[in-house]
Parts: C-alpha cells; structure tokens; sequence
C-alpha cells in the first residue's frame, strides 16, 4: 500500500476544523475584535463528545441516523480528495460524481433527520436545504466536467494532480469561471454568508442550523466536524485548482496548498465580513449564476 | 374638534368634575369626529365608578397641540369603536380584560395579558390563566402550515408569542400574543404616589426609564401644582435624547446583525455602550435610573462632566456615523433593507402608529414637536421623516434622529441654565383631578394619564407605552412578506414586551 495516499486524507481529518477557525477570526477582525482562539473548534468537538445526548420521544432511529450516515458521507468524500500533488486514497475514473453522491447522501439523511423531529424550523430548514443544494448541483457537476475535459483525465486525482500552471496561461478564462463556480457552491454547500448565516440564532432565517437545532452532545459533534469536512473538501479542490505549485518538494508543495487553503479561508471570512445575507429569494439567483459561470466554462473547453 | 370635550396641554391638570360626562352614543360620535378630523387615540381607559366601569378618552390632535379628554359610562358591555376606528382594537380588549367591559361588536376579542379582572363580582373559575392559550386565527388549505415562534426565544430577548399562517415561505397572517411580563404596574400604582412609584415607573419598559419616568415627573408635577426649574428641563431633555442615542445606534447594530452585516453589529454594540456611559457619567446608571425625579433631576451636570460628555458625545458621533455609513451604504444592505416589511401611510394612520414606526410612513407625528413640554418648547428639534415605511425608512429614520439628538444635546450643554435643578417638594395632589403627560420616548409617544381621588391619592394611573400602538403594526408588515424576513422586521419596530405587558 501507498502510505503517501493516505497523507492527503489524514491531513483533512485533522486540520479541517481548523478552516473555521480562520474564517471566524478573519471575520472577528473585520469587527475589531480578537476573536476565539484557533483551537477552539477543537475545544468544542471535545465538549460535545463528552456530553450525552436528549432525544425527543417523537423522533425515531432516522434521527439518531441523520449525525453518523452525515459523518460518513463526509469522510468518504474527503478520501477521494487528493492534495497538493499527492493523489488521494481512493481514485477511479469519474469518481467526482461518486463525490457529489456521497455528499448528497450525507445531506439527505441529515434532512431525514430534520423532518423526524416534526418540528417547524427544522421542517423550514429542511426545506431550504433541499431547495438550494438541487440549484448547486449542476453547477458542481458542470465545473468538474469541464475540469474532467480540460485535463482530459476522468478521476478528481487526476484531475487535480495532473494540473500543470501552464494550464492556467493556455486555458485561463475557463479556469476562472469553473473556480467562480465553485466558490459559490463552496458558500452555498457550507452555510457560509451571502447564502446562510452560521452565527445566526434566528430561527426563522436559518437554513442549515435550523436542521439541526435539535442535536445535541455526541451527534452534534458529528455533525460540527463532518461540516468542517466538507468545508476541506471544496476547499482543497479549489485551492489545487487555484495554486497547481509543482516545486518538486513534498514539503514545499504542502505549504503551499496548506497556505492556499488558509488564504481561501481568510476570502471567505472576507466575504462575510464585506457583505449581508442574501435575501431568500434571491439566493437561487446567485446559485443559478454560479451554474452559468460553469456553463460557460464546459462551452470554452469545448470549443 | 368636538364641542363637547374638555382641552388640554400636555402636562396640564384639569379637575375631573369639567371632564364631560357623555352618552356612549355622543361618547362614540366625538370621538370618531375627532379622530376624522386627525385626531389620534392617545389613550383609551377604564376606571370603575361604583359598580360599573367609566370610559375616559384622551385624543391628541397635532395640528393644534392640544388634548382633548370625554368619559362615558360604559357598564358591562358598550358598542365597540373598533369597527369604526381601528386604533381603538387593543385599548377595547385591554378594557374588556382589566373591567369585563364587553365591547359588542369587536372583530377580535381577546386577552392581551392574560390576567383576572380586576373588578370584583365578575364570574370566574378562579384557576391562573395560562398566558398565550386563546384562539389563534387559522388559515386551513392546501400547503398553509402553521409556525409557532416563542415564548422562549434563543436570543436573549424578552418573552413573546408569534403565530406565522404561511404558505412556504410566504407570510398570509402573523398573530403575536404577548402577556407573558404582566406585572401589574398600573394596579400598584393606585393609592401612590408612594416611595415605590418612581421605581417602577423606570422599570415599566427598562430601555425606556428616562421617558418613563419623565412623563411619570410630568404628571405628579401638574397634579401638585410644581414644576421644574429651567435647569431641570434642560437636564430631562438631555436625559430623554441621550436615551434615544443609545437606542437607536443599539437597535441599527442589531439590524446590521440580522442580516449577517458584521461591521456596523459590532461597532453599533461598543457604541451603544459608550452613550449608556454617558448617561452614567451624568446619573451614574447607564439606564438614566435615578436621575428624572418629580420636581425637576436629582442630578446635576457641573461644568466639568458637561465639558466632559460633550467631548465623549463628539467622539462616539463621529464613530456612529462612519458605522452607519457603512451599513446604509452598503448594496447588499440595502438590498435587504428596501421594500421589505412595508406599511403603508393609511395602515399606519388608521392603527394610529406612533414613533419611528409612524414617522418612517411619512406621518409626523412626534411629541416634542405637536405637544411640546418642558425644554421642548424653547428648542425645536426638526421632525424625521422617511416615505417608504419600510425596514430602510425605519433604519433612515433612526439615523436622522441620532444625528438630530446629539445636536441637541451639544447646543444645550453649552448653554445650561443657571439655577436649581429640582424645585421645592409640594404638599400633595390635588384631589379629583386628572393630568396627563405625553413624552417622546425613543419608540415613540409614552402617555400617562393620572386621575386622583378626595384624598389626593391615585385612583387610577394609565400608562401607554408606544409598543401597544405598535405590535399591530409589525403584525401587518409581516403580510405577504417572506417568514425569513420576520427578525429583520421585528427589529426594525423594536418594540418592548414589558413596556406593553406592564
């Protein structure tokens, strides 16, 4: 067995909370305040996990399910996620549609979950969830097929560990557009402002947070860090994308994706600093924007 | 203006045998030629004479600066104003709760409080009333869902019940139920004004003490015939404005904060702190407790802390503007803001809106300016206005008021009279009279109306506070709106829930 498929992997299951972090201190600092510390997340995940947990009489086994097929989703994602210039554990050809399934199998037990509760909000979240992902999908799916036809390699490993930063100069615009295209869905998929608001404790504006007000202790924690996951996940591909450095040195190329993942982290804390949630109404707006940037990047690479 | 009536000014007393003593058809009839003549509903009460129940309306006509109070006797039931005159609808069943005066008629009877009457001989089963058990309005069909909201909230906020009829995300009906602070203030004020009153004049709406408490002053002072020396008024109206700063900067924060624009949440909550701490520095409580007292203030403003506070004042003003600045120049701020929550001009006249809410549909209606009293009457500040009604007029008119205030209170300090700040304690109340005191609170229009008995006691103290007016409004803006605008909107009203609880 390669162990060195295995570092990218390790890698996310360790430092993924770590991306809120940042955000969240980029966006204390946009507000002038210091903010928590950057383990904190890491504080929090071991809190829940020592707590135990209350279950409404009115839920049932879907519930208790919602927090770990969640999880599971989110770790199965983060194996087919390679990192700077190291494949990922598990790579097969077109395995980014095994990629948005996963994902998608996570969110749908986690809306189970939220519907099992019978309760307004979550059914509200819930709701909004469903609505929203349906509009990122095409436009994850038309950026990775663009990405699939520019590299002209079939699995995400490839893909992204293939990418040269000549592409860039012969194949620029499509490039620009697919990374667009991912970053909303990056917002949108992470409940991250102009989309959703994780700070927010209204309940009624709330979309991912209202699913899950009724968690608590150990499946809270689940779901904290499988969202953390996630975050890496989107992150990582759009930061290989972004910065494809190839120095030659392991060490060297993990910095720099390590840095990449930080400076991204620190655009999305700036975008929520700079700007107000979107309306409601208007987010399908944004996701559909997001689905013609990716659109267009499928047309340019085909041209 | 109807013949009938007694007028008044504000703060003025008046003995209760010349308040007239109408039918409950020529009761009706004045009042709703009044109120068609731009006359608002300030306050509308009952107050038990023998075994039935007398009705005493005050109506306040701007474009007059006058007052004008009729009373009725009503019994256990009286044909209802509401269907004429929509802004009667909460006073109606306020009555019909506190007296068991059953307004027939009434589109929407219900309690408001959820207490016993306080008229003896009423039937009862005696059992506590559960606050937020009535009748909610429903709306039945194909994918209507109902959503309950509180009492309990996550935000630390206070109690209050909120009844969403929605289609998906679409608002048909909002029902608000509130009761659950009612602590009995008005009944505890009876027999006073004892060394309690004051207190728990400050604590009726907490973010209210100064107007409160001023208005409370105003009225104890017309009843014993005392009145604050210059420097007093000067200092209650500082007191009042500093009051609306901290308001107002709070509650933009907050509107930042409920559409995720972190900047201006943040910089609005440090900046609410900092004229608190004015207000501290002059009282030593940031909430101005202690400070406004019949007879004029118990505290002073020496040259020193004046020349202080208004160097503090020039500081946080330039910081608030710069954080407002951002907020309302911001796209995507705006784009959240306009034309969301809107009530329309004539929604607003008929429910009788007082306050930011009023002024944000273009109503001018402010007290210091149509009823002025104490410094109010020397130094006009100019009224804000805004035409939309909508959450941005409500956030445009805050701003405009907090540039506006500070104004005010940099020209007074300036210019402080000399003299007592608090005149000589009176010897009592008249006997058989009534006062009543309007003040501009930073919502709205606070009105007390104080009737004493042969002894010169309290027999009956009404307090309105600007949010009874109002959570009607907020019901109505909610209509046809999107459910995930309802925080948003709420802030922008900003009402009180004990401040209506009493």
């Amino acid at each position: 067995m390669n162990w060195a498929a295995c570092v990218p992997m390790a890698a996310g299951l360790a430092a993924a909370p770590l991306l809120t972090s940042v955000i969240n201190r980029t966006k204390a600092f946009f507000a002038g305040r210091q903010g928590p510390p950057l383990l904190q997340p890491y504080y929090d995940l071991a809190k829940l996990l020592g707590k135990g947990a209350v279950y409404s009489r009115t839920t049932t086994w879907v519930f208790r399910a919602g927090p770990v097929v969640g999880l599971a989703g989110a770790v199965g994602v983060l194996a087919l996620i390679p990192a700077a210039g190291l494949p990922a554990l598990a790579a097969f050809p077109v395995d980014w549609i095994v990629f948005a399934y996963v994902l998608s199998l996570g969110r749908f037990f986690t809306v189970l979950a939220a519907l099992d509760t019978g309760s307004a909000f979550e059914g509200m979240g819930a709701s909004r969830e469903v609505f929203f992902a349906a509009l990122a999908e095409p436009a994850l799916f038309l950026a990775l097929a663009a990405l699939a036809i520019l590299s002209r390699n079939l699995s995400l490993s490839g893909i992204l560990s293939g990418l040269q930063p000549g592409l860039w100069m012969e194949k620029g615009p499509a490039l620009a557009l697919v990374v667009g295209a991912l970053f909303v869905v990056l917002l949108a998929e992470n409940a991250r402002i102009p989309v959703d608001d994780p700070n927010t404790h209204l309940e009624l504006t709330m979309i991912h947070e209202g699913m899950v007000l009724d968690h608590c202790g150990v499946d809270l924690a689940f779901i904290q860090y499988s969202a953390g996951l996630k975050l890496w996940a989107l992150s990582a591909i759009i930061v290989s994308l972004v910065l494809p450095v190839r120095a030659g040195s392991p060490a060297l190329d993990s910095a720099a994706f390590l840095a990449g993942m930080a400076g991204l982290s620190v655009a999305v804390g700036t975008v929520e600093s700079c700007m107000a949630r979107l309306r409601l109404l208007r987010v399908p707006a944004l996701l559909l924007g997001a689905c013609a940037l990716a659109a267009l990047a499928l047309v340019l690479v085909l041209r | 203006m109807s013949r009938s009536s007694l007028r008044l000014q504000n703060g003025e007393r008046a003995e209760l045998k010349d308040v007239p003593l109408l039918s409950l058809r020529e009761f009706h009839g004045d009042l709703l030629c009044d109120i068609r003549q731009g006359g608002r509903l300030a306050s509308l009460f009952g107050h038990p004479v023998g075994d039935g129940v007398r009705l005493f309306a005050v109506t306040a006509h701007g474009d007059t600066g006058e007052l004008s109070v009729s009373s009725a006797d009503a019994g256990d039931s009286y044909p209802s104003l509401t269907p004429d005159c929509p802004q009667a609808h909460w006073f109606e069943r306020e009555i019909a709760e506190q007296w068991g005066a059953r307004p027939e008629g009434h589109p929407w009877l219900k309690p408001i409080r959820f207490h016993r009457p306080y008229r003896g001989g009423l039937p009862s089963d005696g059992g506590p009333l559960p606050a937020g058990v009535t009748d909610y309005f429903q709306v039945q069909g194909d994918g209507i869902h109902e959503v309950a909201v509180g009492p309990v909230h996550a935000g630390v906020i206070e109690p209050g019940h909120f009844r969403f009829q929605c289609h998906g995300e679409d608002v048909f009906h909002l029902e608000i139920s509130l009761g659950y602070q009612h602590r009995g203030i008005e009944r505890a004020l009876v027999g006073g004004p004892g060394p309690r009153s004051i207190h728990l004049m400050e604590t009726a709406a907490g973010d209210t003490s100064v107007a409160h408490a001023t208005a409370y002053s105003w009225a104890i002072e017309a009843l014993s015939n005392r009145r604050s020396p210059a420097r007093g008024s000067v200092l209650r109206g500082i007191a009042l404005e500093l009051e609306r700063l901290a308001n107002h900067t709070g509650d933009l924060g907050a509107l930042g904060g409920d559409v995720g624009f972190l900047p201006t949440a943040s910089f609005c909550g440090r900046l609410r702190g900092d004229f608190l701490n004015l207000t501290a520095l002059a009282c030593g409580s940031r909430f101005g407790r202690g400070w406004m007292r019949p007879g004029g203030a118990a505290f002073d403003l020496e040259a020193p802390r004046a020349a202080e506070l208004l160097e503090r004042l020039g500081q946080a003003m330039s910081d608030v503007g710069n954080a407002v600045g951002m907020l309302l120049g911001s796209p995507s701020v705006l784009a959240r803001f306009e034309e969301t929550g809107v009530v329309s001009k004539a929604s607003a006249e008929a429910l009788g809106l007082v306050g930011v809410a009023a002024r944000a549909c273009g109503l001018e209606r402010d007290v210091r300016f149509e009823f002025p009293a104490g410094i109010f009457r020397m130094t006009h500040i100019p009224v804000s206005t805004w035409e939309s009604g909508d959450v941005f007029a409500r956030a445009q008119v805050r701003w405009l008021e907090i540039q506006r205030s500070a104004a005010f209170i940099a020209e007074q300090l300036v210019a402080l009279p000399e003299g007592p700040i608090r005149s000589e304690p009176a010897a009592g109340l008249e006997p058989e009279s009534l006062a009543v005191a309007m003040v501009e609170g930073w919502r709205g229009e606070v009105c007390h109306v104080a009737l004493t008995d042969a002894a010169g006691r309290l027999a009956r103290y009404k307090v309105v506070d600007p949010s009874f007016h109002n959570w009607m409004g907020l019901a109505l803006a909610l209509r046809d709106q999107q459910i995930s605008d309802f925080p948003l909107c709420n802030k922008s009203f900003s009402l009180s829930y004990c401040g209506h609880d009493l």
